[in-house]
């Protein structure tokens, strides 16, 4: 693999956790002693990505502004890896007057425009509508393509299967992606699912089916590869399932009691992992990972003060926008 | 890509207009007139190609416009009005038909939580013009799965814009008026209001058709009967029933005006209270659920603007809050049928 390539999935994946570090700090900050969900400058329910980064980097590193990406309830390192404006997207979840949607629609419900990308709250219900992007885009004679992510949960909602039945029918040109964190909020995969991998599933749709292990960055940038080529040359959707992983809470203020492995996960962090491997390769010393830290830092933090030095949206607009 | 000038805007029907069309003819006509001057609008759905749509809402599309345009979809309603909803986002102006609007259960989600909430959510970046067209109704015994109008759970939801037509001139017109629209429009067509050749039908479901594209404007009421003792206010195949009615009690000397909301979301409120204020007297006629309803939303419309518009208490005829019976006798008990209106109007009228 190209040494810049490397350099960028690792870049991609600082600048996602230097962001969710900053939401979780500003998330937090206003709700102590005692933690009310829907008090603060960030209010509301937060579900961050910590872990997840490496599909999101890997994936999104094939895409441009002119593919569409769905993403779920747990959005924000899809929406920076596939390049939504860092200031919009943090002033949305501040919501601020100049988020992604005039703060009408909050951190679960990102639309993006300049880079197609979007997201549902509602678990599997993303797929359909990238069916469509992707339908739009082909039926243009363009070999955009549409990637549409749901966590392994999802694979067990009719949507889903609806989904990769009509993309295949149709050859439409979409990469399903499916996050399996291993957890469905507090329910394991292993009391949810029937298959020890979804990416079996994808036989029964007529379309190739891939499963990354061990939240390797570069076997996803490898398998998402081959899925966006496929779909791009008109030979139709693929599904990748990604064993990955959810480093916090379903979402902040989640005590994870349920949670039978956490004694593990601070020695599962895939961009320690990856850092380790690209300074084994020489690629990555101390000098540099302080450069590609500070460098995220730096634009995070603008993205957090444009947020918060934003103004509210006004009371008497909230009727505003319902029609076009 | 063919263009025309968008014509001017009509209101109301023209009486000089020889050629008379079923309301499904003149439905599929306001569809192909669009396809023909834009090629982004495109139709899909269960049936809507070689057979046409079952209750004939496609008829011809696909000999027409080829199956590039006019797409048989897998029965997998979720996928393929999400898939409307996607491309509409990109530009396209897709129409995704749900047979009947009694399968919503099986995809509402992608109709309530994405089709109506993206512009909102977005904060108006994004724009989903796209029409779902949907069979209502019921009276011929297909039993309480097949024969809801429902139109009042619809338009209780925030972002969707609701038209029902009635007669073939509107069916064209809210149809085209739906089509050009920006925003998400559902297109609610009775099966008894279609002139269907195997279905029992009202002569008023043909009707004269210009046969130049025109807009009815979505969210004007029209009265399609002027009266001075009371207004029924109504909508879809109950016009009909209003206006038989009507014209039997005119005999009685009886003087009935009829308003056909023709849309519910928007509501036109002033045409219905600029009636009510010069009848005194109000009957809602609605063949979807009595409770929670749109006949609630009109003795509301009136309660709060000036409950002193009324001279004796309105009275609404509806479903009452039971499923659709499969029996004749038990279903037509409970639609709103001519004899129930006649009756509700002689309340109204002695009290």
């Amino acid at each position: 693999m190209d040494d810049s390539v490397r350099m960028n999935l690792y870049r991609t994946m600082v600048l996602i956790r230097v962001f969710e570090e900053a939401i979780l700090r500003d998330y937090h900050a206003d709700k102590r002693p005692a933690f009310d969900i829907g008090a603060g400058l960030v209010p509301g329910e937060m579900h961050l990505s910590a872990g997840q980064e490496p599909v999101a980097a890997g994936v999104c590193a094939h895409l441009t502004a002119d593919d569409a990406v769905t993403a779920t309830h747990r959005p924000h390192h899809l929406a920076i890896a596939h390049g939504v404006d860092l200031e919009k997207l943090a002033a949305e979840i501040f919501g601020r007057e100049t988020g992604l949607g005039r703060g009408r629609g909050g951190h679960m419900h990102l639309f993006d425009p300049q880079t197609h990308f979007s997201c549902s709250g509602i678990i599997a219900e993303g797929y359909p509508p990238a069916l469509g992007q992707a339908f739009a885009f082909r039926r243009r004679g363009t070999d955009r393509i549409a990637v549409a992510v749901t966590g392994e949960g999802a694979a067990n909602q009719g949507a889903f299967h609806e989904s990769l039945n009509l993309a295949a029918l149709w050859r439409l040109p979409v990469v399903f992606v499916v996050e399996d964190n291993d957890w469905g909020i507090s329910v394991p995969r292993s009391a949810s699912t029937c298959v020890t991998s979804n990416a079996v599933r994808a036989a029964g749709y007529d379309m190739p089916g891939e499963r990354v292990e061990d939240n390797s960055v570069e076997a996803v940038y490898e398998a998402a590869g081959r899925a966006v080529a496929r779909a791009r040359a008109g030979q139709g959707p693929s599904l990748i399932e990604v064993h990955t992983l959810r480093m916090w809470g379903h979402f902040e203020g989640d005590a994870q009691a349920y949670r039978t492995d956490l004694e593990g996960v601070p020695g599962r962090d895939p961009i320690a992992t990856y850092e380790q491997a690209l300074r084994s390769a020489g690629l990555l010393d101390d000098g540099q990972v302080k450069t590609v830290n500070e460098d995220a830092v730096g634009r995070v933090e603008a993205a957090i003060d444009f947020a918060k030095n934003s103004p509210a949206p006004a009371p008497e607009t909230a009727t505003d926008y319902v029609f076009a | 890509m063919t263009t025309t000038e968008t014509p001017a805007t009509t209101a109301t029907a023209p009486t000089t207009s020889a050629r008379r069309l079923t309301t499904a003819k003149a439905m599929v006509e306001g569809i192909a007139q669009e396809m023909e001057r834009d090629p982004s609008v495109f139709y899909l759905g269960e049936d809507v190609g070689a057979y046409g749509g079952i209750f004939s809402s496609t008829t011809g599309l696909l000999e027409r416009f080829g199956p590039e345009r006019v797409m048989d979809t897998p029965i997998s309603e979720s996928a393929f009005l999400g898939l409307a909803i996607g491309a509409a986002v990109e530009g396209m102006r897709p129409i995704a038909e749900l047979m009947f609007v009694d399968f919503f259960g099986v995809c509402m989600d992608q109709l309530y939580n994405h089709m109506a909430k993206i512009h909102y959510e977005s904060g108006g970046n994004v724009r989903v013009p796209m029409v779902v067209t949907t069979a209502v109704g019921g009276g011929y015994s297909d039993g309480a799965q097949h024969s809801q109008c429902l139109w009042g759970t619809f338009a209780h939801l925030p972002g969707m814009k609701i038209v029902v037509p009635s007669t073939p001139y509107d069916a064209k017109g809210l149809m085209t008026a739906a089509i050009r629209d920006d925003n998400p429009v559902v297109y609610m067509f009775h099966k008894g209001v279609m002139g269907l050749p195997w279905m029992a039908k009202n002569p008023r479901a043909t009707g004269p058709v210009p046969e130049e594209p025109y807009e009815v404007p979505i969210g004007r009421a029209a009265v399609v009967r002027e009266g001075g003792d009371a207004t029924v206010v109504t909508v879809s195949l109950s016009v009909h029933h209003a206006l038989d009615v009507a014209e039997e009690l005119a005999a009685d000397g009886i003087d009935l005006e009829v308003v056909d909301l023709r849309s519910l979301k928007p509501l036109d409120r002033e045409t219905v209270l600029a009636s009510v204020a010069k009848t005194g007297r109000l009957l809602v006629v609605d063949e979807d659920y009595l409770s929670y309803g749109l006949s609630g939303e009109i003795a509301a419309t009136v309660a709060e603007t000036d409950p002193g518009l009324l001279r004796s208490p309105m009275r609404r005829v509806a479903v009452p809050d039971v499923p659709i019976p499969y029996a004749h006798p038990l279903e037509y008990a409970v639609l709103p049928t001519r004899d129930r209106i006649r009756e509700a109007v002689h309340h109204l009228v002695r009290a």
